[in-house]
């Protein structure tokens, strides 16, 4: 766990880039810092592995206050992620990833194969060890800089737009896998974004600082989108908060019709299967060949895939599929609308 | 030392004009020069290795050795002020060769592009667009090579053409160091005032790159 | 006074050509003056960059006192090397130490400004990362910067080997040993084929010298921050370099 302790952080210069932050990171947990330019995210984050000192206040790590410390010892404890993956040119991959190990004395040889098996953690090539980082993609410097981080496991990381500077594609690869990562290794996270998206997607908890270093805001993704605090936090999260919320709303709950009896009201149109029961599409008329499904959902997915798939399907409505592809059910979007209407009146209960 | 320029004024300044034509002329020969081989190598792609080779190799040339050899090749005699001129053109199109090459490489791009599609031919674009964008560039380079040849005057003076490196070895000679060391502080006045000259007619020539600094 | 009737060009090889001058032990033999000229270059440049390096690298990595490194790039470029060399002579006598002293100080200017242009260059993401790791601040500046930076730094010491090597032959006219001997002597003695053999002879140690250098390059810099040779690497390659070719560029000023 990671308190902050009313920790303020004045420039020189009259600047106040924190003001008297309290807030407490969980421990395992992805907490992400997010805001406008200049809310002192950065600054807070920094002040964490103290690359900045605080002017007033305590952080303290696991209870102990971090400025007791070696401050260079600190940080080799703390993994730390920027936003060019700032890799060592002069250095392979796999000695830019053994980089804290080698600092801390471990030799060579067994830094370098440590690094080598962290490689394919974050879904790299084994072959890429001995390349080097002008050699690579920015994605791929990206995740050699997560390796270089998680190389001595430590169980605290700091990380600063780690995926801004790459382009959307890749940044969603990327976001999947760090999810995936984390949850196999449940390390305590501080995260800094500006971009609210990303915050929602990424994190556990959300912290929305307000220019100036103040917290506008700190709660989980879903409470954000339901509550906003204020008008700047709902102008911040976005206009769209309701229906981005629906992503947090599993699908389970959803009733559906039988596949087999199913019609379109409106078109007529009835769902068309392959031998094994899988989904091909909606065929029209008697003849004609049948129209793809844009996709499919599982009892896992969120409503806002749900909607999206009714809306954008020819039929106007989503199929759900079974673990093994086979259509299970179809929900149409007046069905939909019914369910969001039933849940409402459930909330006001 | 203020006793001795006022005993040698006459010497002292005519060094100092001979000075002044024997580092300056090769500036302008060489930058003029270098202009076409620049722009060549950037066409000829294939030429621009070449350029940077060559010109390297004549540069690493001690200036002395320079000076002795030009006489042999063109057939002048050892002492005509020819051997300075011209080996400090060859040293002056040696650096700028490669500086104007490189500044015109680096300048395409958007602005190029959106010049040729505006209907510039390639001349006209050289002189329009490339060249006024890469001057700033082109300019620091000509300030080092002015301030080099500036420096490398003097060595002429074992050739018959020092300029104030007359001053140097008369002192020498004599074993007054007042002569060198008006030399020394005239040579780099010299070369400031040259620096500082530069600078000014860079401003006039590129007006655009002073104004709207933002802060 | 012109050479009035050109001699024939054999003539002008007299000296070059002429085994008694090669011999290893003669007193004023090329190979003599050869090891003479190496050997002094190489020792200013040494010392030179004993002083330069550290102070450099300190300026470079601590960005104080900046002044001085540029500062001192500018003037040691704007002073005449001639002059020098023979002010410190005549003032403190025809030995080789005033030589040696003029040379050291020739070098010490494009050796510091290089070496803390080169720091400042790199990237400062690599710098922050280094230091966010755990790195102290002297492994950041040995692990980090000076490899990243290692390539300027080479240049540097590259333009003060050509300075130095240049430096020497004119400090011949000092008396001073070395392969300028040829060229000064040949000059007196109007032997001008001991002049160009001397004149030859310097300008091949000079170039052979850079191309030496221009390998160590190679061989000790990392492949990774090696520039590579390609036109759209050079385009971006050289829009930093060009930016400031006064620091950057691999040429100093005076031969």
């Amino acid at each position: 766990m990671i308190t902050f302790d009313q920790v303020t952080k004045t420039f020189p210069g009259g600047n106040v880039a924190v003001d008297n932050l309290s807030l407490e990171l969980p421990t395992g947990q992805i907490t992400v810092f997010v805001g406008p330019s200049g809310c002192g995210k950065t600054t807070s984050l920094r002040m964490i592995n103290r690359t900045i000192e605080p002017t007033s206040g305590t952080i303290s790590i696991d209870g102990e206050d971090v400025s007791t410390q070696d401050a260079a010892l600190l940080r080799r404890k703390i993994g730390y992620v920027i936003q060019h993956a700032g890799l060592f040119p002069h250095r392979t991959v796999a000695d830019n990833i053994a980089t804290v190990p080698l600092l801390n004395g471990v030799n060579k040889k067994q830094a370098r194969e440590e690094a080598v098996q962290l490689l394919a953690r974050v879904g790299l090539e084994e072959s890429m060890a001995g390349r080097y980082p002008t050699q690579l993609s920015g994605g791929q410097q990206q995740r050699v800089g997560v390796a270089r981080a998680l190389a001595a496991d430590p169980p605290v990381m700091l990380m600063d737009e780690p995926f801004s500077a790459v382009d959307p594609i890749v940044r969603d690869g990327l976001q999947k896998e760090f999810l995936r990562l984390q949850a196999e290794l449940g390390k305590t996270i501080a995260f800094v974004t500006h971009d609210i998206d990303e915050a929602i997607k990424l994190g556990d908890t959300v912290a929305i600082f307000r220019v100036g270093g103040h917290l506008a805001q700190v709660g989980s993704p879903q409470e954000l989108l339901d509550s906003p605090a204020d008008e700047f936090v709902a102008d911040f999260v976005g206009r769209d908060r309701g229906f981005r919320g629906l992503s947090f709303v599993t699908a389970d709950k959803l009733e559906v019709e039988p596949v087999q009896a199913y019609v379109d009201r409106t078109s007529g149109a009835r769902l068309v299967l392959d031998d094994g029961g899988r989904p091909q599409g909606w065929r029209f008329e008697e003849a004609g060949s049948p129209q793809p499904l844009a996709g499919t959902f599982t009892v896992e997915d969120n409503l806002r895939l749900v909607t999206d798939l009714a809306i954008s399907s020819p039929a106007g409505a989503a199929v759900r599929v079974d673990h093994d592809g086979v259509a299970d059910g179809v929900v149409a979007h007046e069905a939909i609308a019914r369910h969001l209407t039933a849940m409402r009146r459930e909330s006001e209960r | 030392m203020i006793t001795y320029l006022q005993n040698n004024y006459p010497e002292v300044l005519s060094d100092l004009v001979e000075h002044l034509w024997l580092a300056l002329i090769p500036v302008v020969v060489g930058a003029a020069l270098s202009l076409p081989l620049g722009y060549l190598a950037v066409r000829v792609p294939s030429l621009y290795q070449p350029v940077v080779n060559v010109g390297a190799v004549l540069y690493s040339i001690p200036s002395l050795a320079l000076f002795l050899m030009i006489p042999v090749i063109i057939g002048v005699g050892y002492l005509s002020p020819l051997n300075v001129l011209i080996g400090l053109s060859l040293y002056t199109l040696a650096l700028l060769a490669r500086t104007v090459a490189d500044a015109l490489i680096s300048v395409q791009g958007e602005t190029t592009q959106a010049a040729r599609a505006l209907g510039y031919r390639p001349l006209r674009q050289l002189f329009g667009v490339e060249l006024p964008m890469a001057a700033p560039v082109i300019f620091a380079g000509l300030r080092v090579a002015t301030v080099a040849n500036i420096s490398l005057v003097s060595v002429g003076a074992l050739v018959g053409s020092g300029g104030l490196g007359n001053l140097f070895t008369g002192g020498f000679q004599l074993g007054f160091v007042e002569p060198i060391i008006i030399g020394i502080v005239l040579s780099m006045l010299l070369a400031g005032l040259c620096d500082v000259g530069l600078v000014l007619l860079q401003r006039r020539l590129t007006p655009w790159t002073r104004v709207g600094g933002r802060a | 006074m012109s050479l009035v009737s050109p001699t024939p060009m054999l003539n002008y090889f007299g000296y070059l050509f002429d085994g008694a001058n090669w011999h290893l032990s003669g007193d004023s033999s090329i190979p003599e003056r050869l090891a003479q000229h190496i050997g002094y270059t190489l020792a200013a440049l040494a010392i030179a960059a004993l002083i330069a390096l550290p102070v450099g690298l300190l300026i470079g990595h601590t960005n104080r006192g900046a002044f001085i490194a540029i500062g001192l790039g500018n003037l040691g470029r704007s002073l005449p090397t001639f002059g020098l060399v023979l002010l410190l002579v005549t003032y403190l006598g025809v030995y080789i130490w005033p030589v040696l002293l003029a040379l050291i100080v020739l070098a010490i200017p494009p050796i510091l400004a290089q070496t803390y242009a080169a720091i400042r260059s790199v990237d400062p993401a690599a710098v922050d990362a280094a230091v966010g790791m755990g790195m102290r601040p002297l492994q950041v500046l040995f692990q980090a910067e000076v490899p990243m930076a290692l390539p300027l730094i080479i240049g540097g010491l590259r333009n003060a080997l050509l300075q130095v090597t240049a430096t020497a032959t004119i400090a011949a006219y000092a008396s001073f040993g070395g392969l300028g001997r040829l060229l000064i002597d040949g000059l007196n003695r109007n032997q001008y084929d001991q002049v160009l053999a001397g004149a030859i002879l310097v300008a091949a140690l000079a170039i052979a010298l850079d191309y030496i250098s221009a390998f160590i390059e190679r061989v000790v810099v990392s492949p990774g921050v090696r520039e590579r040779g390609s036109r759209r690497s050079r385009r971006s390659r050289s829009a930093v370099r060009t930016q400031s070719p006064t620091e950057e560029s691999p040429v100093s000023a005076s031969r």
